[in-house]
């Protein structure tokens, strides 16, 4: 701030604190030349103005307050000066994340004498719950959502064996894997991870990009993004949107017309560069672009004829947004376990 | 001393003015200093401006009243940044005209949505909230996916902004300011959102949202 404003700030707060003195005091004083609690000399319908002082509880607190201002004043300053206690909610002044965690670690290292109310709360909150985030972050997705399927037939409050801690603190971190999903996933995914028309039902066996503890926890890390199944109404027209639908419908045992089918499957060498010749899907040929199995009768945009017709009349792309920067590894660590436990039956 | 006070009260014009001059102080004093705050008039380093079309969405966000339930304005605390990400910080807001801080949370912060969700997710929640988020009471959005926009004023938008951040904008290495929109980008903002929906607008306006501070 500069000393323009600094002046101004004091000059204007510590000017209106003593003006609010210097009327207080004004007001207290009788200049209305008549005594106190007699009649000002007019009434109306009987109703008379009497010459009453401030009430003295009222004068009292507004005196209080402002001996009051004074002293929080002294705390937490004014203008630049960051008062006794040294104290600032947050680091306004950052252009970038890098200034942010510059001056965060300042704070810890108590350089710059200024307590930053916020950096105090992470510290203290990274102190007590990093190290439990750190220690299931060690032990493998595997093993953290191997504890789903182990009941607990001990006492948890008597003396524990290795094993039996190891097993509690796998159930406790799939507990808190699963509030971090419903906080953050359930949106899309739905609070029971069976998703919604167009979000993937994350309980069953069947992946887009693979349902491998690694693949999971790239997926949450990194995000995903279909390359999108373009728009086939062109190319195909309304009637072989209809045909390749039927043959579609088809591959997963389901009656249809023969015919339409038949002309379906003519046309679908288009489909299988991503689908796979016998739409098997993209994950099981091995390819990264997230185009679903058309065989197993699990539709994410809808089974019915007309949801089909329309994923390929109009095309299809979902995204799985990036968790990297918004929850840190050692969350997505967790909230991995979570899904993968989800599919483990 | 006479009875001055009576002065006071017995005449509107002076009792106005003085009452005028308390409640102005605290402005004075809390408000009138962040004008010429280096802290508050310097955009951070990844401030970007609106494109056209996010700026349409941002009209619409406006008309929609959304921020009378979502607010934009992450507050530091621990238990906000968690949810949401990072506190919010002044310069992040310094191209914003009106701010669309809020004041009132039915909904969640919309501060960092951008990036979030995918497009499908918020055409999905739009058109029916409940679609994706069973407890949800937003209403229902679904007209803007069928009125479109022409683009006529998105031009004179963009002009406005330039002027309205005229002091305020990012500095070339010469010091210079450089203007948000450039004379082509305001004459092709018709074409970039016509025909586009309100629902496209919005959308890329939400996934707008939060990029700045990196």
């Amino acid at each position: 701030m500069s000393s323009f404003w600094n002046i101004w700030v004091w000059v204007l707060t510590l000017g209106s604190l003593v003006g609010c003195l210097i009327l207080l005091r004004w007001c207290l004083k009788n200049f209305a030349g008549v005594k106190e609690g007699e009649s000002m000399g007019h009434s109306f319908d009987g109703i008379e103005e009497l010459n009453n002082p401030l009430p003295s509880w009222w004068s009292t607190f507004f005196l209080l307050t402002i001996i009051w201002a004074f002293i929080y004043i002294a705390m937490y300053g004014l203008g630049s000066w960051s008062g006794l206690l040294g104290w600032k909610s947050s680091n306004q002044g950052i252009l970038n994340l890098a200034e942010s965690k510059a001056k965060t670690s300042k704070y810890l290292h108590k350089e710059s004498g200024i307590l930053v109310q916020y950096d105090r709360e992470v510290a203290q909150a990274d102190e007590k719950y990093g190290p439990i985030f750190k220690a299931y972050a060690a032990r493998s997705i595997e093993d953290l959502a191997s504890a789903k399927k182990v009941d607990i037939d001990f006492d948890t409050k008597g003396e524990l064996t290795e094993q039996q801690s190891a097993l509690l603190q796998a159930k406790e971190a799939l507990k808190v894997g699963q509030r971090l999903f419903i906080q953050n996933c359930a949106q899309c995914h739905g609070s029971d991870a069976r998703g919604t028309t167009g979000f993937p039902d994350l309980t069953d066996d069947d992946w887009l990009y693979g349902g491998s503890p690694e693949a999971i926890k790239e997926t949450l890390l990194e995000g995903r993004k279909a390359n999108g199944m373009m728009a086939w109404e062109g190319a195909l027209g309304e009637q072989g949107v209809k045909e390749v639908a039927a043959y579609v419908i088809s591959l997963s045992g389901r009656s249809v017309n023969p015919d339409l089918a038949k002309a379906g499957k003519t046309k679908f060498g288009m489909c299988a560069g991503c689908h796979g010749p016998d739409g098997q899907g993209s994950l099981a040929l091995g390819l990264p672009m997230g185009a679903p199995n058309l065989s197993d009768n699990i539709w994410l945009y809808g089974g019915t004829q007309r949801a089909i017709e329309a994923s390929v009349r109009n095309g299809r792309a979902g995204v799985m947004p990036p968790w990297k920067d918004i929850l840190g590894e050692d969350k997505v660590h967790v909230i991995s376990a979570y899904v993968y436990s989800l599919s483990q039956n | 001393m006479q009875n001055k006070h009576e002065t006071v009260e017995k005449n509107v014009g002076l009792f106005f003015l003085i009452t005028v001059l308390a409640i102005s102080i605290g402005g004075l004093v809390e408000i009138t200093p962040l004008f010429f705050q280096k802290e508050t008039t310097t955009p951070v380093d990844n401030l970007k401006p609106y494109t056209a079309l996010q700026m349409e969405g941002r009209d619409i966000y406006i008309r929609e009243g959304c921020s009378n339930c979502h607010s934009q304005m992450i507050r530091p605390f621990r238990a906000e940044t968690e949810r949401y990400g990072h506190y919010s910080v002044a310069g992040e807001h310094v191209w914003e005209h009106p701010f669309l801080w809020g004041s009132k949370r039915t909904g969640p912060d919309l501060a960092r949505v951008g990036g979030r969700y995918s497009d499908d997710w918020h055409i999905a929640h739009l058109i029916d909230p409940r679609s994706v988020v069973p407890e949800s009471n937003m209403p229902s959005y679904k007209w803007l996916a069928e009125t479109s926009l022409d683009g006529e004023l998105t031009g004179k938008k963009l002009e406005t902004f330039n002027w309205l951040t005229r002091n305020r904008s990012h500095k070339d290495e010469n010091g210079k300011a450089i203007k948000l929109y450039s004379d082509e980008e305001i004459a092709g903002a018709k074409d970039a959102v016509n025909g586009k929906t309100e629902m496209d607008a919005l959308v890329a306006y939400l996934q707008s949202l939060g990029h700045a501070l990196k």
